[in-house]
């Protein structure tokens, strides 16, 4: 067995993310630097889905990155694992792990570090398990391209993993398919799956918003033990505030394909400045409104946006927008212990009331 | 907004504690793809008539020196047969004679060992060379798709009979000829279905979840999404069998069939039976008669497959 920290060691420090490779220069374990990722049909506008991102995970650390539909937070994601098709895409800026720039790495080269070193759960775990393969086969599968493991002690170590993510009964379990199981145990197998070889960073593309919403909770508890156990860095990409406010230390908001706000949880939820990431935390139905009032929320919809090389994409929406919002595009820019991308903040008076976390 | 769950009760009255909380009942026992596949195949009369008459097909084609005490290219009784006269069922001869003096029943029932090694042989060579095709060009994409599927389009843009035709006239008269002409005339239709379902396949969550797991991509496509595609073409395969029956037939009845005339085969003996329809039409009727039912049990049993792995049937 290569395999270097014992799963179900649940003392395994949260800090111990130095096990596998070192970390950049600058101690992080993944930067994302100005990453940019443009979709071009020939004869047809490219579109650019994500722009200026930048951003940093340190060892450990839980990482909020949300947006609505179409924001760009997935294409974000997919652009770090290097999983976007190779056709019609242009990816440009840098994302740095151990020190090297993996953007752009061969797949041959880039499949050694998925699943081992950076995994991801998916949205869907209806569609993201195979139907005709047995669950024991596909866990066991990951755990061999990985580790020298034989077949017998790769199950062995399925099994543990499926008690560890809450499947009892394992040794059952492992013989059956994908479709005879239910959605939250779909998830949980998934997350099994993607921790199985204690991967350094868990990219988790809106893990719960396929499942019933009483499944939600037990899904982010799990997810939210079992990388403190791991000790393994997350990315969370979602749409759901209530996701962010119980699990990140730090959320990057994304409109349009760029980051407009970023900031720790706290500063955040309690004090948004920029007007979408107000409207965002407006918009969320609060059990102390007053019964009978209505929702807030954000005027338009996300296509009805400005390119951000005219103007900032926000603004057609905005309630704060002034003439300079039309014409010239906002920067992103440190402001106070944030960083923000906006002409015309939310005033002290306008911003909402802290919202918990 | 999530909110925290109260913690979880044991079952809640007289409620019996069910092994997997949403899973339907049937999901509970164990079922594979095919497995359920195999269920719904069994409760449906049309696979089931199909299947029978495969299964009778193939039990007569086995035991057919059984049945019979005669050897098929027996010709003894010749001497009965006149130009005007061929003699009908009687005591000895079950179904009477043919035009040679050769005993009818027994040349039906070697006809189906005839067409079964045929059909069989040459599906299977174009199952084999086909899916070998489809899976290089749907697995590895690019110009060796680009390539296989342009020589694919060719050989489907010629009517298959004429191909198989083409090809049996150049290899000549012999039963190996036979098999793979009929076979290399299978080959495109099983080298797009495959490339097909792959390409749709590829596509799918699963393939992307494994990608992200690092799986290499030689097991991606064996391990994945091969056997995710596999369905239709083993249903096309059925049905082709059903298709080789009848070329064989065709193509001995055009001529070109294995040259050995002391093997019974029913288009040869369709061929044979015309010039004396007049006088002895069922020597014409009951082949055609056994080549049309076995072509019918082969589609019926197809078709049910078809429906039985289709996944918009299944729940």
């Amino acid at each position: 067995m290569t395999v270097t920290a014992d799963f179900v060691d649940s003392s395994t420090p949260a800090t111990e993310t130095t096990r596998r490779g070192a970390l950049n220069d600058d101690g992080t374990l993944l930067s994302v630097r100005d990453l940019a990722v443009t979709f071009g049909v020939r004869g047809q506008k490219e579109v650019r889905a994500v722009d200026e991102v930048s951003f940093d995970i340190r060892p450990g650390e839980h990482i909020g990155l949300v947006g609505e539909s179409g924001s760009g937070k997935s294409v974000t994601s997919l652009a770090i694992m290097g999983l976007l098709p190779k056709r019609g895409v242009r990816t440009s800026g840098e994302v740095r792990y151990n020190d090297e720039n993996i953007l752009g790495w061969p797949p041959r080269k880039m499949s050694g570090i998925r699943g081992r070193d950076i995994a991801m759960v998916f949205q869907d775990p209806m569609t993201s398990l195979n139907p005709v393969v047995p669950i024991g086969i596909q866990i066991t599968e990951v755990l061999r391209r990985h580790f020298e493991l034989s077949k017998k002690d790769a199950s062995a170590r399925a099994g543990d993993l499926l008690v560890r993510v809450g499947i009892p009964d394992p040794k059952r379990r492992l013989g059956e398919y994908p479709h005879q199981l239910s959605g939250g145990m779909r998830q949980r197998m998934l997350i099994a799956i993607a921790l199985a070889c204690e991967p350094r960073l868990l990219i988790a593309d809106e893990p719960t918003t396929a499942l019933d919403v009483t499944i939600q909770a037990q899904i982010l508890e799990l997810l939210k033990e079992l990388v403190a156990d791991t000790g393994a860095a997350l990315l969370m990409i979602t749409h759901d505030l209530g996701v962010v406010a119980g699990l990140c230390d730090k959320v990057n908001v994304m409109y349009s394909g760029r980051i407009v706000e970023s900031a720790t949880r706290r500063v955040l939820f309690g004090n948004p400045r920029h007007p979408y990431t107000g409207g965002l935390l407006e918009s969320v139905p609060r059990l102390d409104s007053p019964r009978g009032a209505p929702l807030k929320p954000i005027p338009g919809s996300p296509t009805n946006v400005l390119p951000w090389t005219r103007g900032c994409a926000f603004a057609p929406r905005c309630g704060n927008a002034v003439e300079r919002c039309a014409t010239d595009p906002p920067e992103l820019r440190p402001d106070g212990d944030r960083e923000l991308r906006c002409h015309n903040p939310l005033s002290a008076d306008q911003r909402t009331e802290a919202v918990t976390p | 907004m999530t909110i925290p769950l109260p913690p979880s009760h044991g079952p809640v009255g007289g409620h019996t504690e069910a092994p997997v909380p949403g899973a339907l009942e049937e999901d509970t026992r164990g079922l594979s793809l095919w497995r359920g596949a195999w269920q719904r195949l069994r409760r449906n009369p049309t696979a089931i008539a199909g299947a029978l008459i495969v299964l009778a097909f193939v039990v007569i084609a086995i035991i057919a020196p059984l049945l019979t005490p005669y050897e098929p290219a027996s010709t003894q009784w010749s001497g009965q047969v006149t130009p005007t006269d061929v003699p009908g069922p009687s005591e000895e001869h079950r179904l009477g004679l043919d035009r040679f003096g050769s005993d009818l029943y027994t040349q039906m029932l070697y006809g189906a060992r005839q067409s079964l090694v045929y059909g069989v042989v040459s599906t299977i060579i174009g199952l084999t060379v086909g899916a070998f095709l489809g899976l290089l060009a749907g697995g590895l994409g690019g110009k060796v798709d680009t390539i296989i599927m342009r020589v694919v389009d060719i050989m489907l843009s010629i009517p298959s009979l004429l191909l198989a035709v083409s090809i049996a006239a150049v290899l000549g008269q012999n039963a190996y000829s036979v098999m793979i002409a009929i076979g290399v005339a299978q080959v495109p239709i099983f080298a797009r279905l495959l490339r097909g379902s792959m390409l749709s396949q590829n596509k799918s969550d699963y393939v992307l979840a494994a990608d992200a797991l690092g799986i290499r991509k030689r097991k991606i496509i064996m391990g994945h999404v091969f056997p995710n595609s596999v369905g239709p073409t083993i249903v096309q395969a059925t049905l082709n069998l059903a298709t080789a029956i009848i070329e064989v037939a065709a193509l001995s009845f055009l001529g070109l069939g294995d040259g050995d005339p002391a093997v019974a085969e029913w288009g040869r003996m369709l061929v044979a039976a015309q010039d004396r329809f007049d006088a002895a039409p069922q020597l014409a009727l009951l082949p055609g008669t056994a080549i049309a039912i076995t072509a019918l049990g082969f589609t019926l049993l197809g078709e049910a497959m078809r429906e039985a792995l289709d996944p918009r049937t299944r729940r």
